[in-house]
């Protein structure tokens, strides 16, 4: 049976599982509708022109994980950022693990959507932001109608987080083929201040297929600093949607770094509802064998004097494919907009592939948005420069690539989370080196 | 001195009537509308083209019935009813002329009245042209000139009988009847064009230029060009249009096929002013247009175009860069006002080793117009040391319009080196400031910018065309632009 009718039908079984009478029961019903006719989406669409999903669809995935899994703290510590302390929301198998997460209710709420869907008390911002960004295609409405389970996490007014938020999704392959839909709802009041940190491991070779729906909404001044390490194994694939809702003064920051996975694709969507605003998406990109990363992203400035930039840097080989989709949109009332867009690139292979499209869309005179993008390869004189030190060619040409990409890493706010980043580059060029430089 | 601002320029623009609209009452010779099986026969036939012509355009026509318009260009238009068009209109005094004297004096009128009078070009030095009236060439100069050289440049029906193996060869191979939905009808039904073949290591002693004109109510014109450069030869071509105001939208589906053999060079320069619709963006031209050009080995084909008329523009001038060390630029000025819509750019494909492609666009937007670049480069994975650069500025002048870029780039091979870089800016109040604070009033300053905006792509036009297109500018943005 093809994936897309076996959704269809367990989503009836789905909703035994679930409240029937929760407020989202319409909207899971609308949802499973939307995929039902937009279904997933092919090379035809203009989006996925350079993204088949056909290889990652072909498994026979089990739609709910049949029993509960045990892990060990200590099987997993490596994934973890370890070295701080941190509120944690760990999921096994799509299920919460209350003896590896750390949860809080004390001024903020770091918690579960599933709580957050059924009990009253959450009722009101269920209601007024739960869905309300996501867009209605149909990967993301395939999420919606099961969603059921992810992180909640709410900060009210002038609350700076002390801590920052590691979201974990463990998936363990006692399942011959698992689908994973976490939902996750993140709403940052006014002034408040939260760092997030997010994760999806597998822990065997057996396929796993995510796809995630992550709802941002930073309210008046509010700052969130959201940080994807994606760095799988070559079974798992991810398909990362995430959108981001900014009233004014407000400023999210978005660093996804890619080095793992089978296909990772990451729809990465802000939406500027108010003045002054700033957005910044970053990324590093460095992959091998045939794995694929395609980032897909969306700015769309609707009011005067924002700004957004973004910076991805990518670095392929052997016989890895990347895609960039960069688009800007520029309403005409957006005056004094200040868009910036760069996109570098780095083929280390004869069989490795970049396709890029950084596409601007402009409605108002009175704006600076300019986007670069260049496909290059790494300077011989350099090369020979640090050869000509007694650097063997191996760490040169890391040392090279590591600066590079060197630059995504310097807004990167969390020292832990930057050390982490670096020696997962330094593990994926095959050096022993720090870059401590 | 009263200010002279930009809403005052805007308003300039709004009212600014096409200066080139009239039109001309010659009797026409025309088909009647609709377009099937017999239509596409009866062309041929009256052309009195060779059986696998005819063969070849049903071939295309079986194509295009298979096919559908396409719709992913950013523009939006009323589609075209293709069984509302007459495939065939040509200019009624025949049989052909021998002298410039012969041709009715009309006809000679409206090209006086566009400013390029024949007995004049005739003098001007080095200009021969080859003057299409609606679908058939009318008159051809500086034939002799070009025929002691062993160049052949004459209207494509023609050729097609005097040289029907050079074109048989050549003829769909850069655009095959399939290629798309336009350059399938035009195959089917195309009425005449231009042909020129230049021979081995012959450098054309002078610009080869047509006009085109669209000038029968109702018909379209689908235009076919070939140019084939043969080894070590050059040649610089020159292809420019003004059409009279018409209300109906006049559908302008040409096709343009360059063949740059080893060691080749072609330089194929356009304006292009067909009329663009009124104000209030009723009538004008539809112009849906296929250019490629195929280089062979240390070849170089360069495409330079300024676009100001037509109310849809759907142009893409290519480069196929097959050979080792070809070349390939594009370099391009798209001007848009009122409803105009235009979504133009290039394709460079990558196929030998050490290509190199360089693609300037410069895109400016006024009134409700709407202007896209849609490029592609693409390096295959067997072109070594393949380089591309890229630059797309757009220049918007109000709030009602829309400026969009859409840069496609695939790359297969780890040493290709590719560039691009895009930026969107209006005329800066400092940039008016300063020229008026020298005395220079906001309009010439305006004129100076934009000017200075499109420099780098003016210059790259001959010289003949780089004072027309200056001209044109001028017709598109405002009165003093110069």
């Amino acid at each position: 049976m093809e994936l897309k009718e076996k959704l269809v039908s367990s989503f009836m079984a789905f909703e035994d599982t679930v409240d029937v009478h929760s407020p989202i029961h319409d909207i899971r019903t609308e949802a499973i509708k939307t995929f039902e006719t937009e279904g997933f989406p092919t090379k035809r669409q203009e989006a996925w022109k350079y993204t088949s999903l056909n290889s990652v669809l072909k498994h026979d995935y089990s739609v709910f994980p049949k029993q509960e899994n045990e892990i060990e703290f200590k099987d997993v510590k490596k994934y973890f950022i370890h070295d701080i302390d941190a509120y944690k929301i760990i999921f096994i198998d799509g299920k919460y693990a209350s003896h590896l997460s750390q949860t809080t209710h004390d001024g903020i709420d770091v918690c579960l959507m599933s709580s957050a869907l059924s009990k009253p008390k959450y009722r009101l911002i269920i209601e007024n932001y739960f869905n309300k960004i996501a867009s209605k295609d149909g990967l993301s409405s395939l999420n919606t109608a099961f969603s059921a389970e992810g992180a909640y996490i709410h900060i009210p007014k002038n609350k700076l987080v002390q801590k920052p938020i590691q979201i974990i999704h463990f998936s363990t392959g006692n399942e011959a083929a698992l689908m994973l839909q976490p939902r996750n709802l993140v709403v940052v009041d006014e002034n408040s201040h939260v760092q997030i940190i997010e994760r999806h491991q597998s822990l065997t070779d057996n396929p796993v297929l995510t796809n995630s729906v992550t709802e941002i909404f930073t309210n008046k001044r509010a700052i969130v600093d959201y940080y994807k390490i994606q760095n799988d194994r070559e079974s798992a694939s991810l398909i990362d949607n995430t959108f981001v809702n900014q009233k004014q003064e407000s400023l999210a920051k978005v660093h996804t770094f890619s080095f793992g996975g089978k296909l990772i694709r990451n729809n990465l969507n802000f939406y500027q509802n108010g003045e002054r605003i700033d957005s910044t998406m970053k990324g590093i990109t460095i992959i091998g064998n045939k794995q694929h990363v395609d980032h897909n992203t969306l700015v769309h400035h609707i009011e005067p004097n924002c700004e957004s930039h973004q910076d991805y840097k990518g670095i392929f080989d052997d016989s890895s494919t990347g895609v960039f989709n960069g688009k800007v949109v520029v309403e005409k009332e957006a005056q004094k907009t200040n868009a910036f867009q760069a996109n570098n690139n780095i083929l280390i292979s004869d069989k490795a592939s970049i396709n890029t499209k950084p596409q601007l869309e402009i409605f108002a005179d009175d704006v600076k948005c300019s986007h670069g993008c260049t496909i290059g390869q790494l300077d011989e004189s350099a090369m020979f420069y640090l050869r000509s030190r007694g650097i063997p060619e191996k760490e040169a040409r890391a040392l090279l690539m590591f600066a590079f990409s060197n630059n995504v890493l310097d807004s990167v706010k969390i020292p832990e989370v930057k050390n982490r980043i670096t020696k997962i580059i330094a593990n994926k060029l095959g050096v022993n080196i720090g870059f401590d430089l | 001195m009263s200010k002279y601002t930009e809403d005052d320029l805007r308003e300039e623009l709004k009212t600014k009537e096409y200066e080139y609209g009239f039109y001309t009452d010659i009797e026409s010779e025309t088909f009647p509308v609709g377009l099937n099986e017999d239509i596409v026969r009866a062309i041929s036939k009256k052309k009195e083209e060779p059986e696998w012509m005819t063969e070849w355009r049903l071939e295309a026509f079986k194509a295009w019935k298979e096919m559908a318009e396409p719709d992913w260009a950013n523009v939006k238009y009323k589609k075209p009813d293709f069984q509302a068009i007459s495939y065939y209109s040509a200019p009624n005094s025949k049989p052909k002329y021998d002298s410039i004297d012969e041709v009715d004096p009309e006809l000679l009128a409206t090209f006086e009245k566009l400013g390029i009078s024949l007995d004049e070009q005739k003098k001007l030095a080095g200009v021969a042209m080859d003057v299409v009236v609606d679908s058939v060439s009318v008159a051809t100069t500086f034939k002799k000139t070009l025929a002691e050289k062993g160049i052949i440049f004459m209207s494509i029906s023609e050729a097609i009988k005097e040289y029907p193996e050079l074109v048989k060869k050549y003829i769909g191979t850069v655009v095959p009847q399939k290629d798309n939905f336009y350059a399938a009808l035009n195959s089917a039904v195309f009425s005449d064009g231009s042909f020129c073949y230049i021979p081995k290591g012959v450098r054309c002693p002078m610009e080869l230029s047509t006009y085109f004109r669209i000038n029968q109510a109702g018909t379209g014109q689908f235009e076919r060009t070939l140019v084939i450069a043969d080894e070590g030869s050059y040649v610089s071509y020159l292809e420019g249009c003004t059409a009279p105001s018409r209300d109906e939208n006049q559908l302008h589906a040409a096709v343009v096929e360059l063949i740059a053999l080893d060691d080749a060079e072609i330089k194929y320069s356009t304006v292009q002013n067909w009329y663009p619709g009124n104000a209030e963006g009723k009538g004008g031209v539809y112009n849906f247009v296929t250019k490629r050009g195929l280089c062979e080995t240390n070849a170089k084909i360069s495409w330079t175009q300024v676009e100001t008329g037509s109310a849809v523009t759907w142009k893409y001038p290519s480069c196929v860069l097959k050979g080792d060390n070809s070349v390939g630029e594009f370099y391009s000025i798209a001007v848009t006002n009122n409803y105009q819509q235009a979504d133009t750019g290039t394709k460079m494909i990558h196929l030998g080793k050490n290509t190199k492609s360089t693609i300037i666009s410069k895109g400016i937007s006024a009134g409700k117009s709407q202007n896209s670049y849609r490029g592609l480069v693409q390096i295959s994975s067997r072109a070594d040391n393949a380089r591309n650069f890229s630059q797309c500025d757009s220049l918007l002048m109000g709030n009602e319009c829309g400026a969009h870029t859409f840069p496609y780039i695939e790359a297969k091979n780890k040493s290709a080196m590719i560039e691009h870089e895009a930026t969107t800016s209006k005329i800066g109040e400092d940039q008016i400031f300063y020229c008026n604070q020298r005395g220079i009033d906001t309009e010439k300053a305006i004129a100076l910018i934009v000017n200075g905006f499109s420099k780098e792509v003016l210059n790259k036009l001959p010289m003949e065309f780089a004072v027309e297109a200056q001209k044109l500018l001028e017709i598109s943005l405002e009165g003093s632009v110069g």
